[in-house]
This record gives structure tokens, C-alpha cells and sequence, in this order.
């Protein structure tokens, strides 16, 4: 099988520049299409006079341009325009669910490289950690913020409280999977240079474990900023996208395009997270590329 | 010869089996009710005030007080979630079975649904709430059915594509066109996928109906009903609820993972999940 | 068992892949019917690869192939042959009936038909008793029989096989090749093996073609004299020595000599 070698090196960068030209139109073909399709959905539906599922106009689907073109106009009279005051939101709520997601994964993380050195607490405790996933554990939040608040904790950090729960179970589950994981005979290997336990989990254990953590965390990322979102519910937070979802739903029937252009940037806060991680992911693990059909 | 895989019975016979099964299951007992009995004596020794958290005993009594309300409440929001989950996951398969037919189509477009399930859809709330009175069914079953549609299109379009070439290779000799080839071997090898993502869509419908009460609904709904009364203080009336949530939730997701073992018999028995 | 054993032409076929792999060239080689036919080489030399353009899985880039009188492509049309890869490739969902009647079930026999063959197949690789299994109940042995006896259950006049045993331990695969002789006896089709093994291809086969690599060709056919059946003792025979030893150097002779690129 001989490589023919001379002709990689470049061969290879215009593949590359070819394969994310690619990409990028299939970015914007993608784009395209949702628009057509939106715009399209809108002119059948209006025209035709359609009322199932609901009926179309511009409070129920505004045209896409009005929402791009709402977030340059202020959102009340003389106040800043609302953009400004969305990425002020997404900020406060993004630093909520940092602060929730990154306490939710060292406190999970941490838990599991407990419960992997103890059959016992396994035993006694895995259960629960596994059922709370089929539990709607989102439907407490509100309890949990105005019962923290009423301890004198401040809002922010009840609603982070919230998005650190969600990120928590599936770390530990994760986790404590991928701790387990590693080789046996890669563990003999070590015991047959006398390693400690210590040694063993760092050097072993905990590099075995990450792609499982990240498929955790990629899972986490959404979870905390749902999390936070819904904290903010019930709290007096006006400050974070919560609040301005709120706000902006109760004047929905005048300025639909608000609460629009609200979940426009919420989508993208989620979005953003999500790929933060998978960055994360793909800067530190190495994965063998699958062999499927 | 034979290796055919037998359960082995442990030396010392069925006492020993039966032995080995208790501990299994004794620690996780013993801490269920340690920290029950921890709650009820932290909130009586701190004399904890009511509204900030009840005992797990007063709890308990205003679940049986008010269970024909918590229970109407639990169906009619159970309603939303599962008229959700049909919709979201039935479409899902569906729209994955065509995008693993056109592959091309398929792999352009599956870092955009797995970039759209990173989206907190439950924001959409107030504008499904636009949509259908809040008042109705499907504002909610219409957020349940979009959380379950992106996390069901994306394993069942994996198990889809997650055949080995040999298995390919095979159908190929015996001259199979496409369909036989669908028919025959992706749709069963996605069967694992398809129900591992059907058990978290169940969870998610649960959480979607829910939740998307808190941003106005019903007062038949139990979401609602968690909010009122949390936001009343009224905490013993919202944990009850919360209990009626996760009973509604395990039934759902244990529903689920009944119909994937009689549906995939052929499944070794799994140790975990 | 059969209705006819295939010949198999292999004319002037060359493979290169996308990217300039040059897999194989110029491999000439005529399979007389009812022959049992070994293809052996390094890693690279591109047996397994020569197998699947035998069987349409691959097209050639130059050269043709013909099989039981038809092109390769026609007769995998007509399903004029089986194949066993290394793994047993069994579908979990079904049983080890259920498996071997695949071929059956696309083939558009009746129930009636199907089970009575499944039960021929079964007794012939010696699994009776076994039907309602799942392969996850099986040893990679006994998954082996039924993916033999699946390639076999619509009697092909051309067996081709990939390593079949090379995921075995020693013991087991000595009893497999025994088997299989014993199989090919009943059924008398033609059989092209690929193998690593020099004494499996020397104790199975009336042929070994010695393959060598870079690019992959045929260096040497030899015929394997040895008398049939063949048994345990023929492994003891001092003929059979010499010819593995023959083969062993051909290998060797195969890996020195490389052509210029």
C-alpha cells in the first residue's frame, strides 16, 4: 500500500479549505431554507385563511425580518434598544448557569470518585441518584427559589442552586461510569508498579472517565441554562432572561416581537453553552473515529 | 462443548441467592429511611417554621387530604405530556427514517438538530400560550412534543446509521435493494436507540408539561397548582404535588421500559440500564 | 447438494482505490468447479479485497471477473453464491433459525420449504437442538456453524470465505476446518478461502495461491496433493510438511522480491 507522498501536504489543505467552504453553504443553505419555510408556512396559511392548528398573523408568527428589525428599536419609549437589553439579560442569566454548571460538575465529579471506591454507598445511594433522572426535577425550582429567598440567599444564587442541580445527577451518573470503566488489565498494569489508589484514579481512572463526563456535560450545559431560565420565574429577577420572558409576555398581544427576539437570544445563549463544551470536549479527548456503515 | 450462558447458582443454593439479593438492596433502603427520619427530626428539633419546610408526615397527610384534587390535576397534566410525547416522537422516527434513507441530507443536517435540542425550548411557553388559549391542552402538549422531537431524531437516526459494513456486506450477496436492506437490518438495529431515546422523551414530556404550566395555565393543571402554592407559602400543598409529579414521571418513563423489553426479547438481560 | 459447482474466472483484475492504494494488479487465476481454492498473504496483499470483487462487493478497476459462466455482478444478482466473513455477522433480533433462514426468507421460499432446510442446515453443521437460541447464547464457534450453515442454506454452486476461523482459538479451529471438509463433502461446491493460517490453507486445500503484497498479486498456485478426506493424521504426514514448508517459502520468496513502483 504505498502512500503516494509527495502530493499530501497540499492535496490536504485544499481539502480542508474545500470541506469548510462546504460546511459554511450548507450553513447558509439550512438558513435559507428555515426562512423559506417560515415565510412560506405564514403566506399559505394567512392567505388560505387555515385556523388549525391556530391561526397565523402577526401576533401569532411575525414575519422574520420584523423580529430581526425589533431588536434595533428600543423596547419601551426612550429606553435603550433592545438588544442592549437582552445581551444584558443573557449575561445575567449566563453567569447563573455558569456558576450552577460549574459547582454541579465538581460537586458531581467529586461525588462519583467517592461512591467508585465504595460498593457500599453505591449500593445505598445510586438508586435514588438514578431514579431522580425520571423525576421532573425541573418542577421544584420554583419551591427551591422562594425557599432559599426566604433564608436571605440572594436570588442569583438560588436560581444558580437550580441550573447546579441539573448539571449534578447526570455528572455523577456519568461519571462514576466512566471512572469504572477503565481497562482491568490497564489497572493490573499499574498495581504491578505498585501505584497507589491515589495514582491509579489520576492517572487512569479520571482520563478513562472524560469522554463520558463530557457526554455529561454536553447534556449539563443545556440543562443549567434551562435551569436558570426557570429559576428566575417565581424570584423578583428582572434582571436575567427569566424576567424578560415574563415581561414580555404580558404585553405580548402589543409587541409580539419582543418576547421573539427574547428566545431568539435565549436560543442562542443555549446553543452557545453547548458548544462551548463540545470545544471543550474536543480539545481534551481523542476519540477513535467509529467504524460504521 | 456447549457454552451456552447459563445463570450460575452461587455454592450454598437458593439461601445464598436470595441472601445475595437483600444486600443489594438493604443499603439503599436503610438510607431512604435515614433520611426520612433525618428530615422529621431536623425540622422538629430546629422547629423549622411550617412554610419554610414541612415535615415529611405533614406531607404526607395533605397528600391524603387533598388526593382527589392532586390526582385530577396529575391526569390532566399526565394528558399533556403524553399527547406530547406521541406527537414529538412519532414525528422524530418518521422524519429520521426519511433523513437515513437520503444520507446525504441526513448527516448535512444532524449537527443542526443536535445543535436545536441545546436550545431551552421551554422559553417558548408564552408563545404556545398565544398560540392555544393557555387555558388548553396543546400550549403545552405543543412544548412537550418539540422537547421530545430533536433528542428522538438524533438516536434514531444514529441506530439507523449504526450498522456494521459486514451486515451491509452480507445483504448486498443476497442482492438486497434498499428497502429490504431498511427492513430487514437498520430498523432493528436502531430498536435500542430508538427506545433509550423514547425513556428520556418521556421524562422530557413530563418536565415540559409541567414546567410550561408555571408560565400560565390551567388551575386544573398541576404545574400551576405547584406554582400558586409555592408562591402562597403553602408548601406542604406544592411538595404533595411535586410527589404526584414524580410518581406520574417514574409510571411514564417505567411504561416506556416495560414496551422496550417485551418489544426487544431477544435482549440479553442488562445489568445496568 | 448442489445443483453445480461454479467455475470462477479471475482475468487481468486490478484494484486502486481513492487515493492511489494500488490494492491489487494483474491477478490471473482460473477455479475449476468443486475446487477448494486458498488465497493466502501478508497483511496488505489484498486477499480479502480480491474476495469481495469475486463477489460484486467491490468493483475492479480494470479486469473481469466471471462466475458459474455469468459476470460477477449477474451472478451475485442471482445469488449464485454465500459468504462467511470472520465474525459471524448474526443478527441479535433473530434465532438461530431465524438467521440461517434469512437467505431463504429474501429468497421467497415458503414457510414450509424454509423449515425443512433450516433443518437440513442444522444437522449438517451438527446445532440440532439449538433453534430457539439467540447467537448472545452462543460460543464464537457455534455462531461460526450457523453463518456457515446460512451461506450454505440455499445450496450456492460458490462458497467464498473470509478468515472465518481467525477469531478462534487453535483447538477449535482445527475442529472447524474438519467440519467444513466434511461439509464441502456433502455439498461438493466450490470454495475460495482467504486465511492467515499456512497448515489450515495447506490442510483444507486442493490449491493455495500465495499472494504477496505491495502491490498485491499472485506469486505462486500450489497444488496440495495430499490424498482426500482428510483427517487428523494427514496433519502428521511428512507430505504434508513439505508442503507447508513450500508454501512458508514461497511466502517468504513472495515478501523479498518487490517490484519497482
Amino acid at each position: 500500500m504505498t502512500a503516494i507522498a509527495a502530493e499530501r501536504p497540499t492535496g490536504r489543505r485544499t481539502f480542508r479549505l474545500r470541506e469548510a467552504a462546504g460546511r459554511a453553504g450548507v450553513l447558509l443553505l439550512v438558513l435559507a431554507a428555515l426562512w423559506g419555510l417560515w415565510e412560506g408556512y405564514r403566506w399559505v396559511w394567512s392567505t388560505a385563511g387555515f385556523t388549525w392548528p391556530f391561526p397565523v398573523d402577526a401576533t401569532t408568527m411575525p414575519h422574520l425580518h420584523s423580529i430581526f428589525s425589533a431588536l434595533f428599536q428600543p423596547s419601551r419609549t426612550n429606553g435603550p434598544l433592545l438588544i442592549h437589553v437582552l445581551l444584558d439579560s443573557a449575561l445575567f442569566t449566563a453567569k447563573e448557569a455558569a456558576t450552577g454548571f460549574a459547582l454541579g460538575a465538581v460537586v458531581g465529579f467529586a461525588l462519583a470518585i467517592v461512591l467508585a471506591h465504595s460498593r457500599l454507598l453505591q449500593r445505598g445511594f445510586l438508586p435514588y441518584i438514578i431514579a431522580s433522572q425520571t423525576v421532573p426535577i425541573l418542577a421544584i425550582a420554583p419551591m427551591v427559589v422562594v425557599w432559599l429567598g426566604s433564608l436571605s440567599v440572594p436570588a442569583w444564587f438560588s436560581v444558580a442552586v437550580i441550573a447546579a442541580y441539573l448539571t449534578f445527577f447526570p455528572v455523577t451518573i456519568n461519571s462514576l461510569r466512566g471512572l469504572q470503566s477503565a481497562d482491568p488489565r490497564a489497572v493490573e498494569l499499574m498495581r504491578s508498579f505498585a501505584a497507589s489508589r491515589w495514582s491509579i484514579l489520576w492517572r487512569l481512572r479520571v482520563p478513562a472517565s472524560l469522554p463520558y463526563v463530557f457526554s455529561a456535560l454536553r447534556v449539563a450545559a443545556t440543562g443549567s441554562v434551562v435551569g436558570a431560565i426557570v429559576g428566575e420565574l417565581p424570584s423578583s429577577i428582572q434582571d436575567g432572561l427569566g424576567g424578560a420572558i415574563l415581561n414580555f409576555a404580558q404585553y405580548y398581544t402589543f409587541q409580539p416581537t419582543n418576547l421573539w427576539a427574547t428566545n431568539v437570544v435565549a436560543a442562542a445563549l443555549g446553543v452557545l453553552f453547548f458548544v462551548a463544551v463540545v470545544g471543550a470536549e474536543r480539545l481534551v479527548v481523542r476519540r477513535a473515529p467509529e467504524n460504521v456503515a | 462443548m456447549s457454552s451456552v450462558a447459563v445463570q450460575p447458582v452461587p455454592r450454598g443454593g437458593m439461601a445464598r441467592m436470595v441472601g445475595r439479593r437483600v444486600t443489594d438492596w438493604l443499603p439503599a433502603a436503610i438510607v431512604l429511611v435515614l433520611g426520612l427520619v433525618a428530615w422529621q427530626g431536623v425540622v422538629t428539633v430546629l422547629h423549622v417554621q411550617r412554610f419554610l419546610l414541612p415535615k415529611p408526615t405533614q406531607i404526607a397527610s395533605t397528600f391524603w387530604t387533598d388526593r382527589h384534587a392532586l390526582w385530577s390535576a396529575g391526569w390532566f397534566t399526565f394528558q399533556e405530556a403524553l399527547g406530547g410525547f406521541v406527537i414529538g416522537s412519532g414525528l422524530a422516527i418518521v422524519v429520521a427514517l426519511v433523513l437515513a434513507r437520503w444520507r446525504p441530507l441526513g448527516s448535512a443536517l444532524m449537527p443542526y438538530a443536535i445543535a436545536a435540542n441545546a436550545v431551552p425550548i421551554i422559553a417558548f411557553a408564552p408563545i404556545t400560550n398565544a398560540w392555544f388559549s393557555p387555558l388548553n391542552k396543546s400550549s403545552k402538549m405543543a412544548i412537550a412534543a418539540v422537547l421530545c422531537f430533536f433528542p428522538v431524531l438524533v438516536n434514531t437516526l444514529r441506530g439507523l446509521t449504526s450498522v456494521r459494513p459486514s451486515s451491509i456486506e452480507l445483504m448486498r450477496s443476497y442482492a438486497a435493494g434498499e428497502l429490504e436492506i431498511f427492513r430487514r437490518v437498520r430498523i432493528p438495529t436502531a430498536l435500542p436507540y430508538i427506545f433509550t431515546s423514547l425513556k428520556v422523551a418521556s421524562v422530557l414530556a413530563m418536565i415540559g408539561a409541567i414546567v410550561g404550566e408555571y408560565f400560565g395555565g390551567s388551575i386544573e393543571a398541576l404545574g400551576v397548582q405547584i406554582k400558586n402554592s409555592a408562591s402562597l407559602f403553602q408548601f406542604e400543598v406544592a411538595w404533595a404535588a411535586i410527589v404526584v409529579a414524580c410518581i406520574l414521571g417514574i409510571a411514564f418513563y417505567l411504561a416506556v421500559a416495560l414496551a422496550e423489553r417485551l418489544a426487544m426479547r431477544w435482549q440479553p438481560a442488562q445489568g445496568r440500564e | 447438494m448442489s445443483e453445480q459447482a461454479a467455475a470462477v474466472e479471475i482475468k487481468g483484475v486490478s484494484k486502486v482505490f481513492k487515493g492511489g492504494t494500488t490494492a491489487l494488479t494483474g491477478i490471473d487465476v482460473e477455479i475449476h468447479p468443486g475446487e477448494f481454492v486458498s488465497l493466502i498473504g501478508p497483511s496488505g496483499c489484498g486477499k480479502s479485497t480480491l474476495l469481495r470483487i469475486v463477489g460484486d462487493l467491490i468493483a475492479p478497476s480494470e479486469g473481469q471477473v466471471v462466475v458459474n459462466g455469468k459476470s460477477a455482478h449477474r451472478a451475485r444478482l442471482d445469488r449464485d453464491y454465500g459468504i462467511v466473513f470472520q465474525d459471524a455477522v448474526l443478527y441479535d433480533w433473530r434465532t438461530v433459525s431465524k438467521n440461517i433462514a434469512l437467505p431463504l426468507e429474501m429468497g421467497g421460499w415458503d414457510r414450509r420449504r424454509r423449515g425443512e432446510r433450516v433443518r437440513e442446515m442444522l444437522q449438517l453443521v451438527e446445532l440440532e437442538g439449538f433453534e430457539s437460541h439467540y447467537p448472545w447464547q452462543l460460543s464464537g464457534g457455534m455462531q461460526q456453524r450457523v453463518s456457515i450453515a446460512r451461506a450454505l442454506s440455499f445450496s450456492p454452486a460458490l462458497l467464498l470465505m473470509d478468515e472465518p476461523f481467525g477469531a478462534l482459538d487453535e483447538m477449535t479451529r482445527e475442529r472447524m476446518n474438519a467440519e467444513l471438509l466434511r461439509i464441502w463433502e456433502e455439498t461438493r461446491s466450490t470454495i475460495v478461502f482467504v486465511t492467515h493460517s499456512i497448515a489450515e490453507a495447506v490442510f483444507l486445500s486442493t490449491r493455495v495461491a500465495v499472494m504477496s503484497a505491495r502491490p498485491g498479486r499472485i506469486s505462486t498456485v500450489i497444488p496440495i496433493d495430499l490424498p482426500q478426506p482428510r483427517t487428523a493424521l494427514t496433519r502428521e504426514a511428512p507430505r504434508f510438511f513439505e508442503l507447508v514448508t513450500a508454501v512458508r517459502e514461497a511466502l517468504h520468496l513472495g515478501a523479498e522480491v518487490e517490484p519497482a513502483a
